[in-house]
């Protein structure tokens, strides 16, 4: 059982939930990501850590309301429980001192990019991060990528915050302006692959941090696994990082919509449950 | 142990009980007829058992066909040399508990192995029936069963003594078979025993793996209770190396492990086409329904249902999904498999209750391309004929292909079950440990100890893929050779 601590909502989809795991806490690096299971019926879904506070024995996630397990997440309570919890998986993020680090992070993508910016710039790179997302009320966790980062360009895709435009409008704007050793880019696979696209272009080693499918999480159902340099690996193991200029972005499209159907029917049906 | 095998033979009762019958009458019982569910039936249901087990007037008239050898070849095929005449026997003469506790005097999860073991391959293959009379074998495998079943529903289940606390704490890593056959032989010796498990149950295959059409999980529960009993302490959502280092373990006071994670990443077969959505592996698949009750609506977890389902594999595990495939009611559940059913691995028994169930097989045949719709699914798949040539390094005729004898099936959901790899979460967590180059942990056969000396592992970590038994077997062995180890050192 994993006590919930402390809720703070982002925007009507988005949450922030801070977990009592101690172990996880201690043992946790950037990139790590945990698998948990609300109560005896849920299902175990995969969530990047977002931060950890070993003192208190807490660490971060943020979820947004897509299906059936993340809206009753989202909809949980300081001092609930969450049942089951484990962590921390996939390999941590290599962070070492490369030069300039541009950082993607678009939607909730900004939740595991945080701990990540945070790495970098303790390693002394100097870290120009992109926080993008539909619109205002969907930019996530500014004042603390702003603490990690030497600049902060904020682009939405209705120009209700910062710049109006993609993410790829304000990455190409740094790349031409300044030399970038390394860029990591973390969102949906749709924004990923066209970051990709571009930092290719530019010959810029890239990192993508991937949200496949999973059931365990260990390495054991092979769901979340993914064609890189066109091999298959597997997200849980072998990632979640790969190299985004390997990826192939089209196929981790489709296989993320592997059980749209029944999760669509699945959301009915919860809906149904919470309007009784 | 010749020795005490004659020595029990000679005991009265044994004696006496042989005198009753003769073996001429004795050959001429006819081999029991499992009772099972009707097929039409059970493939209603996942969780309802085939086997309905034996009554005792069944059982007893079985135990009767046994001879009780002067030399028993049986035992000789049991993995870990159960005493099975004198169980058998003591079915015959009335004593069930008595013939469960003589299981229980060498196997850590009777109940289970008598519904999981391969017994034709094992014991009933080396049975006297089978060797020199050229007849059905004892049904070894039924009478376990019946014996660990009596006792379970006796409400007599005993929980073994246990030597005085030692104070010397053990983890076990991994809650399969065979680390729960290592944490009742550490426990008796009066260790401290933890087992860490990943999942969020403890059972390890035998809950996320085997249906409970095939092995309930209230049978695994009973065992997990007793362990419990003995003092066993279970830790859920733990991965040592991970949530916390061997190294943390060793500060918390651990002074050896038991490495039995398990069977890992799932093979495919890397044809084109394999990521297509609706083509998952038999772990993923078995883990949906098994694990998380994805066939139940009240569960969150979804699973693929599909009209045309396609199984990869000749297999327990590939048996296991097809009939899995039919109960959520596909019309058309099939079995592909490279070679003649000679050769499938799979239990003979579940090969024909597969048959019984409808399911089809299509043998000597293997995939070569999928191919989806516009949405990415899976809708067919291009498949060839293969025959038989000369025997493989397995033993088995290899399997070649037939040119030109290509041809397409429909298929909506397909299921690869082509075996597994080993975990690599432990070994990926300690570079000094020794592994081969599958990545299995190497280790002595006879301890089970590692190139780590305070490490011993056992079961598929080890082997690669195997049965229940052997890791059972495993088990015990890691566990006598760890209780040497930590006495001397």
């Amino acid at each position: 059982m994993n006590e919930i601590i402390k809720v703070e909502s982002f925007s009507e989809k988005v949450v922030k939930l801070v977990v009592k795991a101690p172990r996880i806490a201690r043992s946790r690096k950037p990139g790590h990501f945990i698998i948990l299971r609300i109560d005896e019926q849920g299902e175990r879904i995969p969530l990047t850590i977002a931060g950890a506070d070993e003192k208190s024995g807490t660490i971060t996630l943020v979820a947004q309301k897509v299906g059936v397990t993340s809206t009753r997440l989202c909809e949980m309570k300081p001092g609930e429980q969450i049942m089951d919890l484990v962590g921390p998986l996939g390999k941590a993020t290599h962070i070492e001192k490369v030069g300039t680090v541009l950082a993607c992070g678009g939607g909730v993508g900004v939740a595991p990019l945080l701990p990540i910016v945070e790495g970098f710039k303790k390693a002394g790179n100097r870290v120009v991060t992109i926080l993008a997302a539909r619109s205002k009320d969907l930019i996530i966790l500014e004042d603390e990528i702003r603490q990690w980062s030497d600049e902060v360009i904020i682009m939405t895709d209705d120009g209700s915050y910062g710049r109006k435009g993609l993410v790829t409008a304000g990455a190409e704007e740094v790349i031409k302006r300044e030399k970038v050793d390394e860029c990591i880019a973390i969102g949906p696979a749709v924004m990923m692959k066209f970051t990709s696209l571009l930092t290719k272009k530019y010959e810029i080693p890239t990192q993508a941090s991937l949200n496949a499918i999973m059931v365990d999480g260990t390495g054991m159902c092979g769901a979340c696994r993914v064609t890189v340099g066109g091999q298959t690996h597997f997200t849980c193991v072998d990632g979640p990082e790969f190299d985004a200029h390997k990826i192939d972005f089209d196929e981790l499209m489709l296989r993320l919509g592997g059980y749209k159907e029944e999760e669509r029917e699945a959301f009915e049906r919860y809906l149904q449950t919470v309007n009784v | 142990m010749q020795e005490y095998l004659k020595q029990q033979r000679e005991q009265a009762w044994r004696v006496e009980l042989r005198g009753k019958i003769k073996n001429k009458e004795r050959g001429e019982i006819p081999r029991v007829k499992m009772p099972e569910m009707n097929p039409m039936e059970r493939v209603c249901y996942q969780n309802r058992e085939v086997n309905l087990g034996l009554t005792v007037e069944q059982a007893v008239k079985e135990a009767q066909r046994c001879m009780d050898c002067v030399n028993p070849t049986c035992i000789e095929g049991c993995p870990v040399s159960i005493n099975i005449p004198k169980f058998v026997k003591n079915i015959e003469r009335g004593e069930f508990i008595e013939a469960a506790k003589t299981l229980k005097e060498t196997s850590a999860l009777p109940a289970v192995c008598g519904r999981v073991c391969p017994q034709e391959k094992q014991c009933e293959a080396n049975c006297f029936y089978t060797l020199k009379l050229k007849k059905d074998p004892v049904a070894i495998g039924y009478l376990e069963r019946f014996a660990a079943d009596y006792e379970r529903e006796s409400g007599q289940m005993t929980v073994p003594e246990t030597a005085p606390k030692n104070g010397i704490k053990v983890a076990a890593i991994g809650s399969g078979p065979a680390s729960l056959a290592f944490a009742g032989d550490m426990i008796k010796l009066g260790y401290d025993v933890t087992v860490f498990e990943a999942l969020h149950e403890i059972g390890g295959v035998l809950k996320y793996g085997i249906p409970e059409f095939r092995l309930p999980n209230k049978i695994v529960d009973v065992e997990l209770a007793n362990l419990e009993k003995m003092g066993v302490r279970f830790e859920r959502n733990f991965i040592v190396g991970r949530t916390a280092s061997f190294d943390d373990l060793k500060e918390e006071g651990y002074k050896a492990f038991f490495v039995a994670s398990g069977a890992g990443l799932p093979r495919f077969m890397n044809i084109p086409g394999e990521n297509y959505n609706g083509i998952l592996s038999s772990n993923e698949y078995l883990t949906r329904v098994n694990l998380m009750n994805a066939s139940n609506q009240d569960f969150d977890t979804p699973v693929l249902r599909g009209k045309n389902v396609a199984v990869i594999g000749g297999g327990n595990t590939a048996m296991d999904s097809v009939r899995t495939a039919k109960r959520l009611g596909a019309d058309r559940a099939m079995i592909i498999y490279r070679r003649s059913r000679e050769e499938m691995p799979a239990r003979v028994e579940e090969i024909h209750h597969a048959e019984e169930e409808g399911i089809e097989f299509i043998n000597l045949t293997n995939p070569v391309e999928y191919y989806a719709d516009e949405k990415g699914r899976v809708c067919r798949m291009r498949v060839q004929r293969m025959e038989l040539g000369e025997p493989d390094a397995s033993g088995r005729r290899r399997p070649v292909v037939i040119e030109g004898s290509e041809y397409e099936i429909p298929v909506d959901v397909v299921v690869v079950a082509v075996g597994v790899s080993p975990n690599p979460l432990v070994p990926s967590e300690l570079p000094q440990l020794k592994v081969s180059r599958w990545g299995t942990i190497e280790v002595d056969a006879e301890i089970m100890q590692s190139s780590m000396p305070e490490l011993f592992a056992g079961g598929d970590i080890v082997r690669g893929g195997a049965t229940v038994i052997l890791a059972m077997g495993d088990g015990r062995r890691a566990a006598a050779g760890m209780h040497k180890y930590l006495q001397e050192n």
